[in-house]
């Protein structure tokens, strides 16, 4: 892998490692239907394939107790890792343990030690309360009836689902259902869990119930997750970590702070003045974006903030000021796009 | 925090137990549905009429008692009664539920959870079973006793029991059969005309229609093999004939014991083929799709 060793370096190193993976890679062949209906009688005879490199050589090692946000654009590979990881799909190249395990030979001690929600789909059963669900967990992972009881009612607890358990799965809302999905996955106390869109669709406050829920369940009981998300809120809520994965390749792998500092180069500076600032007066100090009455939004050099702000402030009437960070959404895009690339050679 | 520590029931036991549970949820889901099928089991006997009144005329035609060893009393006995064995060997909806399963992607549950899709399967439609023959046993019943003129004395207990073996053997038979064709959906994308084309040949190949023995003249181009004897090396007359002239007594005997341990073995291949099907098929899956 070309970059994943950063300067923020992950805090994994120290913890004893939960999963490593190196050099991991899958390759989908996917065969393209041409348009048009002589085309595709060819296609009979003679389909073109294409191969897909999904994941290009990751490596990666995560500690006990991390909590990992993986980023990546659609289609960048995040959901193949995760896959890997846990066993549903063999690799094309590479390895991986997970707990001791390769995942894809499906041990059952391994799955048994772990859990993967996908935002979409469901392993509740539709036409039945999720307790029956639960009941089937407990006999599938084998729980000790007092022990289910007891983080069965923990759980429904901590996510304020307790009323929910004995309704029909199909009459809940999504926010509802994805609550009980988790309860669901984490019923046999996963040391690892693999969260896939967990916050997809879902309204403000059930999106920060489930940060809650999360946060909590992961320092309490040292869980291993890793988390793909399109969400920044779910990153900066959860994760200390960040791995940032396009085109099937680890751009970033490093602390959440340190991705601000490797990929910004300004600040973002928030002025109120008395009176609409004139434009030209602000260029001396920065790139001005937006100039909105009595509000100005300037980009500033990192390097240059400490010496240029004393002397904005000293300039004429200026009210109230803010120094930010550039959004994460922001620098996230750029890293996204910084990445973009021709698409696959065709083989 | 280790689950080993609550790993305390294991081995079989376990299995059973996980096995009990998943049908006994299965029941409970099942039960949702069950005004369905009241009427849809009644409408199953419509064909009956028809067939009765179609044998009567063709024995108003002949002057022969019988055909094939057949009264017109035992052609509608033996078409009633493949409507109980049919009741145990059909599968609505397993092999289609299975492909679907797989191109949906909702069979990946079944690769991350430490559970078996077959005996998960298998109880899902024990359960659907059990729930059928809940309501479906009043019409059954109903039929059953307006018709019980055509009927030949029951067979006696040894018989009786035989026709019982045969049905579960048959039920597990059609379960096996569809749930190895339901996972060709691991190699191509609609199974749909597949499973079509397999209930068009057991259809005609079960003895649903008429009674196997009526293929005994036909003659098949090969010398001295009649359609009735490849009738015999295939797995279908297990579904729909053979627990039917069980209980008819036109099984006896030495041919009674060959024909159980015929079917038993032809449940033990294709519950053997589910298997394969099943590992090779995920093996194919976590390679190419996901």
């Amino acid at each position: 892998m070309h970059n994943s060793a950063n300067p923020g370096s992950p805090p994994s190193a120290a913890a004893e490692p939960v999963i490593t993976v190196s050099g991991l890679a899958k390759d989908y062949r996917v065969f393209d239907k041409p348009e048009g209906l002589l085309a595709s009688i060819r296609g009979l005879f003679h389909r073109p394939a294409r191969v897909v490199e999904a994941l290009r050589g990751v490596d990666l090692t995560v500690g006990r107790g991390e909590f990992v946000a993986l980023l990546g654009p659609n289609g960048a590979g995040k959901t193949t890792f995760l896959k890997l990881l846990s066993g549903i799909i063999t690799p094309s190249r590479g390895t991986a343990r997970v707990l001791g395990h390769v995942p894809w030979e499906r041990a059952d001690d391994f799955r048994r030690r772990f859990a993967l929600v996908m935002g979409q789909r469901n392993q509740l059963w539709w036409d039945l309360p999720a307790a029956e669900s639960f009941r089937l967990h407990q006999e599938i992972y084998r729980i000790e009836p007092a022990r289910f009881a007891r983080i069965r009612d923990e759980l429904v607890g901590m996510l304020g689902v307790r009323e929910l358990i004995l309704r029909p799965v199909r009459d809940l809302s999504l926010g509802e259902r994805m609550k009980l999905e988790l309860v669901a996955a984490l019923l046999h106390e996963p040391e690892v869990l693999f969260l896939d869109e967990p916050t997809i669709g879902l309204d403000v406050v059930a999106q920060h119930t489930i940060h809650e829920f999360l946060r909590q369940v992961q320092t309490e009981r040292r869980v291993t997750v890793i988390l793909t998300t399109h969400y920044m809120k779910d990153v900066a809520a959860l994760c200390e970590r960040l791995v940032v994965i396009t085109h099937g390749d680890i751009l970033y792998d490093g602390s959440l702070a340190g991705v601000v500092d490797r990929f910004t180069t300004h600040k973002i500076v928030t002025l109120d003045f008395e009176e609409p600032p004139a434009r030209a007066s602000l260029e001396r100090f920065g790139f001005p974006c937006e100039i909105r009455g009595p509000q100005a939004v300037l980009r500033i050099d990192r390097g240059r903030i400490a010496d240029v702000l004393p002397d904005l402030l000293r300039g004429a009437g200026v009210r109230d000021v803010s120094v930010e960070d550039v959004p994460l959404e922001e620098i996230v895009a750029g890293m996204f796009r910084s990445a973009a690339r021709p698409a696959e050679a065709v083989r | 925090m280790t689950p080993s520590s609550s790993a305390a029931r294991a081995g079989p036991l376990h299995a059973l137990r996980v096995w009990w549970t998943m049908l006994a949820i299965c029941l409970e889901e099942r039960l949702v549905y069950r005004g369905d099928f009241a009427l849809g089991t009644l409408m199953r006997f419509l064909p009956i009429v028809t067939q009765v009144f179609l044998w009567t005329a063709v024995f108003a035609a002949t002057s022969r008692p019988d055909i094939a060893g057949y009264s017109r009393n035992d052609i509608v006995a033996y078409y009633l009664l493949t409507m109980v064995t049919r009741a145990f060997s059909s599968m609505p909806g397993l092999a289609g539920g299975i492909s679907r399963s797989i191109r949906d992607g909702s069979v990946k549950k079944y690769l991350v959870q430490p559970v078996d899709y077959v005996g998960f399967l298998l109880a899902a439609r024990v359960a659907h079973k059990l729930v059928y023959y809940a309501v479906a046993i009043l019409p059954f019943a109903a039929v059953f006793f307006l018709c019980r003129g055509y009927f030949p004395p029951p067979p006696d207990a040894a018989t009786s029991a035989a026709f019982l073996l045969a049905l579960v053997l048959s039920f597990l038979l059609g379960f096996f059969m569809e749930a190895t064709l339901g996972m060709l959906g691991f190699w191509m994308l609609e199974t749909a005309s597949i499973v079509f084309a397999y209930m068009l040949v057991q259809y005609l190949l079960s003895g649903h229609m008429f009674p196997i023995d009526m293929l005994a003249g036909i003659p098949t181009g090969v010398a001295g093999v009649s359609l009735a004897d490849v009738v015999r090396w295939l797995p279908f007359e297990f579904t729909a004939y053979f627990p039917a002239a069980v209980w008819l007594g036109k099984v006896r005997g030495a041919a009674l014991v060959r024909g159980l341990v015929i079917e038993a073995a032809w449940v033990l291949l294709m519950a053997v083929a589910c298997r394969i099907a099943w590992r090779r098929g995920t093996r194919r899956y976590s390679a190419y799709g996901g």
